[in-house]
């Protein structure tokens, strides 16, 4: 009985109070089964569709960008993984816009919680999982192909990428929707960053000429999400621009991105405050 | 036992002033539109709001009403920290809203009548949970208080109901169990009976009554339902322009105002000559063969039940229904005589 | 068939006011022009100048085309019409006096002809002034391409019709919309060109409509594919129509119907 009492009387802190926001839609998404399948198997085949791209190139070329198909993979897997948990967690940020049109942002500002947890946690999609499953088989069973004998270092690195990956795409997710307190219209803008940062990181940097490569890796660090990583973790030289060392740059690069992403959606959020909408 | 669980970090600020204090408060909205003809959008300053000022002490319950455009809105987005006021100065519970946004939510109960705040694909219950989670009540505080609101507002029949599959009158009991579940010092309704059959708003009203009766909340409250303020609130602020036109209580208004009532009767047999009627009632028509009587009656002079009494010495009346003035016409009225 | 016109212009000039929208798709479309074309010529470079019957300036015209083309195809797919069976408002729909399908193919040719114009051409300008564009010999493939893409974008709203239809029998229709579309970028040519598939994905994309919606105007516009055998492409490209023309009728025929046996 004391252990009941206790339970009821125990103070929600931040954690649980995540964890219950997120327990909730988790719940309500398993309960659609069959449409949540297929879905699921619609967002793991989309992954293998996009990479029939590369696979065909190189079918034709052998090397591309210095690398061969499975290293090529390996870039392609561990990027799709690292944009598959980004887009499950922030994704839906990128709806800023039909937000403050459809006015259901001023529902959530009333809330004594902060916006971004809302918009994460409470349009969750599981069906995102999809990606992240193909991503993350591709990846383990493409260093295993391409002979991976990690030291301790290279372990850490290849569990720490996608991590640092993704905290890279979830800051870009939110930068897109805060662009959007400013332009209302300008949703598809912001794509060029995300999913276009998404179709370069996927990608073996060098393909690039260096004017991109630059803009990609300085500016939205997309190189540094997969391909500098795959250089490290297997072993192979890097491009100007790009030794192989900056593979260890993907975690740096999210905390600088982070920072200026925290600051510009404050400032978002301070503008419609401000504008009213 | 306190029934505010909300964790104030500093309950001093929360104690402190009325609940709400509107001093000169003034919004511009910027409109980029293209006039007729014209090549290019010009932009032009709309002032929704215009040299506000309001007290409301706590434990007060205010109708705040106005024809639509008057300002209601924007002046209730500004007390809730959506808004930052042109100029002027808005305290809320002590606070200010913008910049105490998220403390002040937890003290402050809102509901848009127009926007649902809960969870569309999830069951009713499912919304108060996370709600609750939100609010970081504890499991115990939860539940007591949800035991309340279910009984109150009689929810029980549709809680494990998804929000979408419920009815408009299900969902507003809903959405207001939603603000309330926090035990909100400072309850804001926003048009809370709009589309409501009676059942649905007589419900809604009677909750709305007992709760503050009980936790001596203070109530602000926008309608286009005379009748929603005549139930609900003691003072009514009328805006117009986005300034105040009106401020005092309902009763003075109607005095002032001399702006009747119509009680409509249907007798249980028809009755061809009119019904004597105390002075301040006059006979404003019969209809239907004798079987309905229009008494028109100020509200000043004289009360529903006096009335009643009186009639229904002279014949059985088998249903009755009371017309109110509509907002709009008090409004005009107003305007007419502040000019 | 003046409504229809009506209807058309109507769309046209509707999108004409979302020019913050233009301006941000001609934008994103231009960058992943840039994306796309890097890769192509990347591979083409790592095969020694010529990849499958591509030279460089062959592959970025490809490009450029492509990226024109994305837009006036939708080749994200669209779902207003899922939208309106799920709302049940298709049952208005379909008692209007217009044709359905005319109805929303007049919608169609409004949105298209303003995305061709607003959001195709300036990309294809910043591919010129980038990467050069390869233009054709022949001065009649300038018709037969602006023809190509006439019926490539009704190749493309017809196949698009058929997967909103099917929300008449299914009640989630976005992971068939998702699949559908990512099999279509790469089936219909826009991601790489289909020569250089392998023989088996070649001779399956063949036997779809997909490359009827990107890869036959891209070979005709680019002069790739002289005006004789553009007019065999277009012979394709017209049966394919007719085709899931048919398919659209079969399918609201019968989604009519099981409206009425639902009551709905």
């Amino acid at each position: 009985m004391a252990d009941r009492a206790s339970r009821l009387d125990r103070p929600v802190g931040p954690l649980r109070m995540a964890a219950a926001l997120y327990g909730s839609r988790i719940r309500s998404q398993a309960s659609f089964r069959a449409s949540f399948a297929a879905d699921l198997a619609g967002q793991a085949l989309l992954v293998i569709v996009e990479f029939i791209e590369l696979w065909v190139i190189l079918s034709q070329v052998g090397v591309f960008g210095g690398m061969t198909l499975t290293q090529v993979a390996v870039v392609y897997g561990l990027a799709s993984l690292a944009f598959g948990l980004a887009d499950l967690a922030f994704g839906e940020v990128e709806q800023v816009s039909s937000l403050v049109r459809s006015g259901r942002l001023e529902t959530l500002l009333i809330r004594p919680v902060p916006l971004l947890l809302q918009l994460s946690s409470l349009d969750l999609s599981l069906r995102r999982i999809g990606r992240i499953a193909v991503g993350l088989a591709m990846y383990v069973g493409a260093l295993l192909a391409a002979g991976f004998s990690p030291g301790a270092a290279d372990l850490v690195l290849a569990i720490l990428a996608p991590l640092a990956g993704a905290a890279i795409f979830s800051a870009l997710f939110v930068a897109a929707g805060a662009l959007q307190f400013w332009l209302i219209d300008g949703r598809e803008f912001a794509n060029a960053f995300t999913y276009g940062g998404n179709y370069v990181a996927t990608t073996p940097g060098a393909v690039f000429g260096a004017p991109m490569r630059a803009f990609f890796t300085f500016v939205i660090p997309a190189t540094l999400v997969a391909y500098t990583p795959a250089l490290v973790l297997l072993d192979l030289p890097g491009p100007a621009l790009l030794p192989q060392w900056t593979g260890w740059l993907g975690l740096p690069a999210a905390i600088l991105l982070w920072t200026a992403t925290a600051l510009l959606w404050r400032a978002g959020v301070r503008r419609y405050t401000g504008a009213g909408g | 036992m306190n029934q505010s669980p909300t964790p104030t970090r500093d309950p001093a600020v929360g104690e402190r002033g009325p609940a709400v204090a509107l001093t000169a408060l003034r919004r511009d909205y910027t409109v980029h539109a293209k006039a007729d003809g014209a090549r290019r959008r010009t932009a032009r300053v709309i002032r929704a709001v215009d040299d506000l000022t309001l007290h409301i002490e706590r434990g007060e319950a205010v109708g705040f009403v106005g024809a639509n455009g008057a300002g209601k809105s924007t002046t209730i987005k500004m007390m809730t920290g959506i808004l930052q006021p042109t100029s002027g100065d808005v305290r809320v519970l002590g606070r200010s809203p913008v910049a105490e946004r998220r403390q002040l939510a937890r003290e402050i109960g809102v509901v848009f009548g127009q926007r649902s705040q809960l969870w569309w694909d999830l069951p009713l219950r499912d919304s108060f949970a996370i709600l609750g989670a939100m609010h970081r009540l504890t499991e115990r505080e939860r539940r007591a208080r949800l035991d309340r609101l279910v009984a109150g507002l009689d929810l029980s029949g549709f809680l494990d109901r998804p929000v979408r599959q419920l009815s408009l009158g299900q969902r507003m009991r809903g959405e207001v169990a939603a603000a309330l579940l926090h035990s909100p010092q400072l309850v804001i309704l926003d048009e809370p009976t709009i589309g409501l059959d009676m059942v649905s708003k007589e419900g809604l009203r009677r909750f709305l009554t007992e709760d503050r009766a009980e936790r001596g909340t203070t109530l602000f409250l926008t309608t286009h339902d005379m009748s929603d303020v005549e139930r609900l609130a003691e003072r009514i602020v009328i805006v117009d322009g986005g300034a105040v036109a009106y401020d005092g209580a309902l009763a003075d208004l109607r005095e002032s105002l001399g702006a009747p009532r119509e009680l409509i009767l249907d007798l249980a047999s028809p009755r061809e000559e009119p019904l004597r009627v105390p002075p301040g009632a006059q006979c404003a028509g019969i209809e239907a063969g004798g079987i309905r009587h229009r008494i028109r009656f100020s509200g000043a002079d004289l009360t529903v039940p006096v009335l009643l009494a009186s009639l229904s010495e002279q014949a059985e009346i088998a249903d009755l229904s009371l017309a109110e003035p509509a907002i709009e016409d008090l409004v005009r009225r107003i305007s007419a005589q502040e000019r | 068939m003046l409504s229809y016109w009506r209807i058309l212009t109507a769309t046209f000039r509707q999108h004409t006011t979302y020019r913050t929208a233009t301006l941000a798709g001609i934008f994103t479309n231009s960058m992943f022009g840039l994306i796309r074309a890097s890769i192509l010529l990347a591979a083409i470079h790592a095969a020694g100048g010529e990849l499958n019957g591509y030279t460089a300036l062959q592959a970025a015209t490809y490009v450029w085309l492509g990226q024109a083309l994305l837009a006036p195809i939708e080749a994200f797919g669209t779902r207003e019409v899922a939208a309106r069976v799920h709302q049940g408002d298709v049952a208005v729909d379909l008692l209007r006096p217009l044709s359905f399908l005319g109805l929303f193919f007049a919608q169609k040719l409004g949105r298209s002809s303003y995305y061709l114009l607003a959001r195709g051409i300036p990309p294809m300008l910043i591919g010129a002034l980038l990467t050069g564009l390869a233009l054709p010999e022949d001065p009649l493939s300038y018709p037969l391409g602006v023809l190509t893409i006439a019926l490539a974008i009704t190749v493309a709203f017809l196949g698009d019709m058929l997967v909103n239809l099917a929300a008449f029998w299914i009640l989630e229709t976005r992971g068939l919309t998702v699949l559908y579309n990512s099999v279509m970028n790469l089936l219909s040519g826009f991601l790489i060109p289909i020569l250089w598939f392998p023989p088996w994905l070649l001779a399956i994309a063949r036997w779809t409509p997909f490359p009827s919606m990107v890869q036959t105007p891209i070979d005709v516009l680019s002069g790739r594919v002289g005006p004789a055998s553009a007019i065999g492409l277009i012979g394709v490209q017209s049966a394919w129509i007719l085709v899931l023309l048919l398919a659209a009728a079969v399918m609201l025929r019968a989604g009519a119907r099981s409206l009425e046996v639902q009551g709905g």
